[in-house]
């Protein structure tokens, strides 16, 4: 591709004492794109979404977003710069309503600045906002759901609550640790639409995932993590005929359900 | 046999006054504005009820710890920084103001605001190295600074050493010393449950409940630790302002730790997390205090045996338990 990758991850590498959980993992992510990454338990997914964050720092390689080296950035620049994250294990505000959740990232200076009045400066009311976004991730409008304690509210909700919590800064990437994992078949199929829109809205994509069927219907491109390195990069056909993944994925059931329905 | 549990449900004025059609009747409103003025008269009429000067010298003691008690209940339950640094607030902020007035003869009228805001911003830059970390650390830090200050003075001799700063001006006369106190209270209580409240109040609530999605978010959580932290210590730095101008004199005495540790026993009496229960718990405990006086070193067994008498019996705080009684009403259902 000639197009400037907006993420472009060189080397990263990163050792916990001796274990090296990320082994000179580079690839690059072009605007409105949904990479996938897969790979087996501990082959250093989430990892990678921390270091690229800011959330760790890594050993040593470097991450470039949009021109700029993030590398050495903490994760509040980084997520002020328009490149945001989910968390696997959903990390809402428990003593909060739902909707006052999103008054959180509504009052961040990124917000402020690309929201403008709806971003709910000086004329624009915060909490009218943040029940918009709710609504346009999946929370009914009409009904008590928004107003609910985050504490009281089920895995599919929370979920949606970490990708509102990205929306409401208005992101130009978001890295979804595991948006799927814990959800029921019916409330992935109530997912998988919104993002397929955030791809439509021009939101740049990477999906860490276990679901792989509903992962490779979306994404563009995958990449394969096992021990830390990436064994494999390709469309989404071509990383479910490869050896070597089929290897690293080697009894895991999902994988060759998905092998078998492809 | 038969099994039964209570069951609390709100009240219906309860629950209508929770919004617009509070204004429907005057049962309505009476039933919102009825424990604010309570709280507010009562207060106000204090010092007018005091038997003797040396009561009415309680009173803005009391008031005192009522300011300690409030930032400490901010900190602790809507920043998630448990704060044991009374005794460094007051102490800051009483040696400021002493300075102020005895070196550069401003008049406490200049000295008590100058000594908040420099007293706070001084706290504030002293405790940023700890404000990142998560943990035990901050308690630990804001309990080392009052001793390690009181030992330097000492040591070093500055600021009078050990006699302290004398001759510091008084307020004109006890009336303005008393209601100004009682202003300051009701002020700071009204004004920092409005602040909790506030969007500003909801960005340290989160980082309380969950710092890292807030940093996802893209704020800097060392700075809003910060405004927080500026905010409880101006409340202290104010307190020992007042403190200096009420006894005339600046002394290491208000780095003990009876400033750190009195509020959050009135906290727990009070209610956690409620700011109004710790303003109650000063009320109760400070008075209190001053009658063991009689009982010499003994009165520390006495407060003790308050304090464990409510952490068994009503952990949860008068307040709480008062609210619930005020909004709610309990029946006994059958499982």
């Amino acid at each position: 591709m000639t197009q400037e990758p907006i993420l472009d991850v060189q080397e990263v590498t990163k050792a916990f004492g001796g274990v090296l959980a990320l082994n000179r993992v580079s690839f690059k992510v072009f605007p409105g794109e949904i990479l996938g990454v897969i790979g087996p338990n501990g082959s250093g997914k989430t990892t990678l979404v921390n270091c690229i964050t800011g959330f760790i720092r890594m050993t040593s390689g470097r991450v470039i977003f949009k021109g700029k080296d993030i590398s050495k950035k903490p994760a509040h620049k980084i997520a002020d710069l328009g490149l945001t994250r989910t968390f696997q294990i959903m990390r809402p505000y428990y003593s909060l309503p739902a909707y006052k959740n999103l008054v959180i990232p509504l009052f961040s200076p990124r917000a402020k600045r690309t929201g403008g009045w709806r971003g709910g400066g000086r004329l624009g009311d915060r909490d009218t906002v943040s029940i918009d976004i709710l609504e346009e991730i999946g929370f009914e409008r009409d009904s008590f759901v928004p107003y609910k304690m985050a504490s009281t509210l089920p895995t599919g909700y929370l979920k949606r609550l970490e990708l509102a919590r990205c929306l409401a800064l208005k992101p130009e990437m978001i890295i979804c640790d595991e948006v799927f994992s814990g959800l029921s078949m019916s409330e992935i199929a109530s997912m998988v639409p919104i993002i397929e829109r955030l791809q439509m809205d021009g939101i740049t994509l990477i999906m860490i995932e276990h679901r792989l069927r509903e992962l490779f219907r979306v994404a563009n491109r995958i990449i394969v993590l096992n021990f830390g390195e990436k064994i494999m990069e390709g469309t989404p056909d071509q990383v479910m005929t490869d050896e070597k993944v089929k290897e690293a994925y080697f009894g895991s059931e999902e994988v060759e359900e998905v092998m078998s329905h492809a | 046999m038969e099994q039964k549990r209570k069951e609390r449900l709100d009240r219906g004025i309860k629950v209508r006054t929770d919004t617009i059609y509070a204004l429907m009747s005057a049962r309505e409103m009476a039933y919102l504005v009825v424990p604010r003025l309570v709280l507010i008269c009562g207060f106000l009429l204090l010092p007018l009820v005091m038997p003797s000067m040396y009561w009415q010298r309680v009173i803005s003691i009391v008031c005192i710890y009522c300011l300690l008690a409030i930032s400490f209940d901010f900190l602790a339950h809507y920043v998630g920084l448990v704060s044991l640094g009374g005794a460094f607030f007051i102490g800051v902020g009483g040696y400021m103001a002493a300075i102020l007035n005895t070196h550069f003869g401003l008049s406490p009228l200049f000295t008590i605001p100058l000594a908040t805001i420099l007293g706070a911003a001084i706290c504030t830059f002293l405790l940023l190295p700890c404000l990142p970390l998560r943990g035990v650390y901050f308690a630990i830090v804001t309990l080392m600074y009052p001793l390690a200050l009181a030992r330097i003075i000492e040591a070093l001799d500055i600021f009078g050493g050990t006699d302290g700063i004398m001759g510091v001006a008084s307020f004109p006369n006890r009336w303005i010393e008393q209601y100004f106190m009682v202003a300051i209270v009701l002020a700071f209580l009204f004004g920092m449950r409005r602040l909790v409240n506030e969007d500003l109040g909801l960005v340290f609530q989160a980082v309380k409940d969950n710092d890292q999605a807030v940093r996802a978010s893209g704020m800097n959580i060392t700075f809003f630790k910060a405004i927080a932290v500026f905010i409880a210590s101006a409340m202290g730095c104010l307190g020992g302002a007042s403190l200096v101008h009420i006894y005339m004199w600046a002394g290491i005495s208000q780095f003990a730790l009876d400033f750190s540790i009195l509020p959050i026993a009135a906290t727990v009496i009070g209610g956690a997390g409620t700011l109004v229960g710790p303003v109650l718990g000063c009320v109760i405990l400070v008075p209190v205090s001053e009658l063991l006086r009689a009982f010499g070193t003994l009165r520390i067994v006495f407060y003790s045996l308050i304090l464990v008498g409510f952490i068994v019996l009503r952990s949860e705080g008068l307040m709480v338990y008062g609210q619930r009684k005020y909004h709610q009403f309990e029946r006994w259902v059958k499982v």
